[in-house]
């Protein structure tokens, strides 16, 4: 019974830091530069404050998964594992919602702001913002997933006895 | 005997685990959380400010241009607008629920959706914050190298409003936040020490 409720914890942690982890470095990498008029314009995951807590958060949930993953199914620590799993859950839904907000406004544009869309010089930029999106939404997703596991390791929700 | 109120249940055998009074800690900080999420819906879906601005100055006469900034023009904003107003109807249901849910139980079905539900609320407010904040942040500062100017030295007012309803939604999910980890840690307690416990409450 324990090992049937270890593998997929362990699996589950395993892809969100996967998945972390490859948000992280993709965000990491973009760089693109471009030229116009002689001007030269950089293009780093840097310029956006956004895309700094997108990396940031991620680095932090890697961060967390990579010493979380070794732990035993029914730890002692399930109460500080819960809170901390809520707490990453929070940190990555919002630095994803945040870098599309901004990803968006930078494909799109936005005309009653004034603001100019810029994937068009940066196109390949904006490819790698989109991968790391990706991957960091796979990670979200993930956690939700990795946090109603744990909840039902804790309080057995389908059956409704005893956990 | 009957639990009376108290914060867990007494430890006997016969118990029915859940009765109307299970504590206020809960409910207290479901309704505070709930006029929270209210409250930055409210002021952040009547944010609009109008101004008229001199555009070009023709001969002698100034043309004037009006500018509006609504909510609706960020789809960050809407967004969080929608989340917040899911989070307030769900802390409105949840405060139900727990004070007078206790005679309609569909097959144990309570059980399993209060904690999945708050989850789902804590996950999608933490996401409308996070979008809205930082595109608030875009437009208080800009972005030079994007070429994106800032529009909260013209637009204050709506700056300020929807600072207001950042810190309110913050507030409401850091409510729900404790409020999700209390009420599933008290669910654990209370399966734990309920005795003969085959039917669900």
């Amino acid at each position: 019974m324990a090992m049937a409720k270890i593998i997929p914890t362990f699996l589950l942690r395993l892809i969100a830091l996967g998945a972390t982890v490859s948000a992280t470095v993709v965000m990491v990498t973009s760089h693109d530069s471009t030229t116009v008029l002689n001007l030269k314009f950089v293009a780093k995951y840097t310029n956006s404050p956004t895309f700094k807590y997108f990396a940031l958060a991620n680095a932090v949930a890697s961060g967390y998964g990579l010493t979380t993953i070794f732990l035993p199914c029914k730890t002692s620590l399930w109460r500080l594992l819960l809170v901390l799993d809520l707490v990453i859950l929070c940190l990555l839904n919002s630095s994803i919602s945040a870098a599309l907000a901004i990803g968006y406004v930078g494909k799109k544009g936005n005309t009653h702001a004034g603001w100019l869309p810029i994937c068009g010089e940066v196109p390949n930029f904006c490819d790698h913002v989109n991968w790391a999106l990706i991957s960091g939404f796979v990670a979200a997703v993930v956690y939700f997933l990795l946090v109603l596991y744990s909840l039902h390791n804790i309080v057995n929700l389908l059956a409704g006895g005893k956990g | 005997m009957a639990s009376e109120g108290g914060e867990k249940p007494e430890v006997g055998s016969n118990q029915v685990a859940v009765k109307k009074g299970k504590g206020w800690v809960v409910p207290l900080l479901r309704v505070v959380a709930f006029l929270a999420t209210l409250a930055a819906t409210i002021v952040m879906a009547m944010n609009k400010e109008t101004k008229t601005i001199v555009v070009a100055v023709i001969g002698s006469t100034p043309i004037n241009a009006t500018l509006t900034a609504k909510f609706q023009h960020t789809p960050a904003f809407v967004f969080f607008v929608i989340a917040n107003a899911m989070a307030s109807f769900h802390s409105l249901l949840m405060l139900v629920v727990e004070c007078f849910g206790n005679k309609f139980d569909f097959k144990g079905l309570r059980l399993l959706l209060i904690p999945i539900l708050d989850m789902m609320i804590v996950a999608l407010v933490a996401a409308g914050e996070g979008g809205a904040v930082f595109m608030g942040e875009l437009g208080r500062h800009g972005n030079s190298h994007a070429r994106w100017n800032k529009i909260c030295d013209k637009f204050e007012s709506f700056c300020d409003h929807g600072a207001g309803a950042f810190i309110a939604s913050f507030v409401g999910l850091i409510l729900l936040m404790i409020i999700n980890v209390i009420s599933v840690l008290k669910l654990r307690n209370q399966l734990k020490t309920a005795a003969n416990y085959s039917a669900l409450p």
